[in-house]
């Protein structure tokens, strides 16, 4: 007998064949990751930021390793939306994965900009960026306050035709509050963790190993903190979550989906094997066939006390 | 451009210290040697799972016919300490060739290394059967002289200068200063080394109204282009970026000096 798995996941209506997405920022729009992975077996690519304009990012080095993870201040150097519409959203379409558009900006008016833009492309979704810590203006300042949290999220949900996804910040107190603005907002689904902000020094030079100083952390090392904060907002809000945070293995990720994760984005670990999204489906498929589950769903937040 | 790139597990062949903290190894990677041109990079992870990143280590030597590339690497942190210690037979996994090599312009070049920046230029040496002299720049300690010695045999002393900072071996000073002592000329300059010296090698090719092509060094994460964090700052607009930045790993490593900040 053939043991038939569901592994399609529906966020917000938005059908994905597997719960497993790319996380922005380390997978470009894909076409460089397409030499090594097949993006037809994604249930999603969600693209490096995308603001209004151009924009330059920060001075190098932009990246350091550090135990079990890395910090980047990469400050999201983009195209721009123009080049990005006519360029990335073409090379996506080729594939039978979902699209989803990570969106920045220093301003309200800048995100209202591309999200409106994108009004009639073919993405699917729209994850906006409120919790980069590695720009001046926009990007964390949004994310860190309930109050602009729900504010902007509302201003976008005005503009937005696709679904959209607040991507928020570990850097807070509290992520449930956060949490609890975007949905209040109209948010449609929450993404998490972005980085958490960090610090290298290079002690033989003494000076800081990135030149913004600090950075966003990333990597194994933050995915406890992850799973906390996905267990904490999946308690706390009744919009879908998608996990992310140092996910190097289906293991990792099914953590993920445990506490209450509807679907996971695989970052970091792009970089130390450039295999790993597809791994990463390929094991979830392997555990559920282990365990006798019929359904992806029936693990979503299945975690219980010992 | 668009090469092909391969993962691969790698199998250390040999490997010996050259020098303080200097290391040549020979890996057995069929398919990276099949593809790989002088100036490219290979990716190398470490086998310790906390270290994420892959070391880009640039290719020293392509021997297509046994399938091994040679690298040659300074111990700068744990990552490359844990490559020092790979002994006959040690696996790793790797990514390459990566970036794009010198492109080879038949004319009468001079090849100029420095420092760690010495090794891809021995790749280029072998590979480039124009007219060519050789000029390499060290602190004190030599390593490599001998191999590119030999890739010139007979003429190899008016082939190879080298320069110390300390005036132990060849010209005391710098590598332009030996070009200036001897009154080495070319047409083309293909350059690896740090950033003072390629500062000064942009600047003495742009007098003498000759190409130039530096080998660009930056910190790197995923070493394909996806990323975003080896960029370095550019003339012109980039085609891919639509920013005046070029990617270290994908653009490069090899640039034509006049299009980059160095």
């Amino acid at each position: 007998m053939v043991f038939f798995m569901n592994l399609g996941v529906d966020l917000c209506g938005v059908k994905l064949k597997n719960p497993v997405m790319t996380a922005s920022g380390t997978f470009g729009s894909g076409q460089e990751y397409g030499e090594f992975v097949d993006l037809n077996r994604l249930g999603a690519v969600v693209t490096k930021g995308v603001a209004a304009v151009p924009w330059e990012g920060n001075p190098t080095p932009r990246v350091a390793e550090v135990c079990g993870g890395m910090l980047n201040a990469i400050g999201l150097q983009n195209p721009g939306i123009d080049v990005f519409v006519k360029r990335d959203i073409p090379f996506l379409k080729q594939f039978d994965t979902k699209i989803i558009v990570n969106v920045c900006g220093h301003t309200t008016e800048e995100y209202v900009a591309v999200v409106e833009r994108l009004a009639d492309e073919p993405v699917d979704m729209l994850e906006i960026n409120i919790s980069c810590p590695n720009v001046k203006e926009g990007g964390i300042a949004f994310g860190q306050s309930p109050k602009t949290v729900e504010a902007i999220t509302a201003e976008i949900k005005r503009h937005a035709k696709q679904p959209v996804i607040m991507k928020l910040s570990p850097n807070v107190t509290d992520i449930t509050e956060t949490a609890r603005a975007a949905e209040a907002g109209g948010a449609d689904a929450l993404s998490m963790i972005n980085t958490i902000t960090g610090m290298k020094i290079d002690i033989h030079r003494r000076c800081f190993a990135l030149a913004n100083r600090t950075g966003g952390m990333s990597g194994p090392a933050v995915h406890p903190v992850a799973v906390r904060m996905v267990y904490q907002s999946a308690q706390a809000v009744y919009i879908p979550i998608i996990g992310m945070g140092g996910i190097l293995t289906a293991e990792d990720a099914i953590e993920m989906i445990l506490a209450g994760a509807s679907a996971v984005s695989v970052g970091t670990a792009n970089f130390t094997n450039p295999h790993a999204t597809e791994q990463i489906a390929a094991g979830i498929a392997a555990y559920m066939e282990r365990y006798g589950v019929g359904d992806i769903r029936e693990l979503v937040g299945a975690v219980h006390d010992r | 451009m668009e090469h092909e790139k391969f993962e691969e597990t790698v199998t250390v062949v040999s490997q010996e210290q050259i020098g303080t903290d200097i290391y040549s190894m020979w890996l057995r990677a069929e398919q990276i040697a099949a593809h790989a041109v002088a100036g490219q990079f290979v990716s190398l992870y470490c086998a310790d799972g906390s270290r994420l990143l892959p070391r880009p280590i640039s290719i020293c030597e392509i021997a297509r016919e046994r399938g091994e590339i040679r690298l040659v690497y300074r111990v700068a942190g744990e990552g490359t300490k844990e490559f020092s210690g790979m002994c006959p037979g040690a696996q790793r996994r790797a990514v390459g060739p990566l970036g794009n090599g010198f492109p080879k312009e038949q004319k009468k070049a001079l090849l100029i290394g420095g420092g760690i920046g010495i090794p891809p230029m021995l790749a280029l040496a072998k590979e480039t059967d124009c007219e060519k002299q050789v000029v390499l720049g060290y602190r004190d300690e030599l390593f490599l002289l001998e191999d590119f010695k030999k890739v010139f045999g007979e003429t190899a002393d008016e082939s190879v200068y080298i320069a110390t900072e300390d005036g132990s071996a060849g010209t005391r000073g710098n590598v332009l200063d030996v070009i200036r002592e001897r009154k080495l000329s070319a047409d083309v300059i293909y350059a690896c080394g740090p950033g003072p010296m390629l500062r000064a090698l942009k600047e003495y090719a742009a007098e003498q109204k000759i190409p130039c092509w530096i080998s660009m060094e930056e910190r790197m994460a995923c070493g394909i282009g996806a990323c975003l964090a080896c960029v370095c700052k550019s003339k012109d607009v980039d085609a891919h970026s639509n920013v005046k930045n070029k990617r270290v790993c994908a653009e490069g490593p090899v640039f034509l000096a006049e299009e980059v900040e160095t």
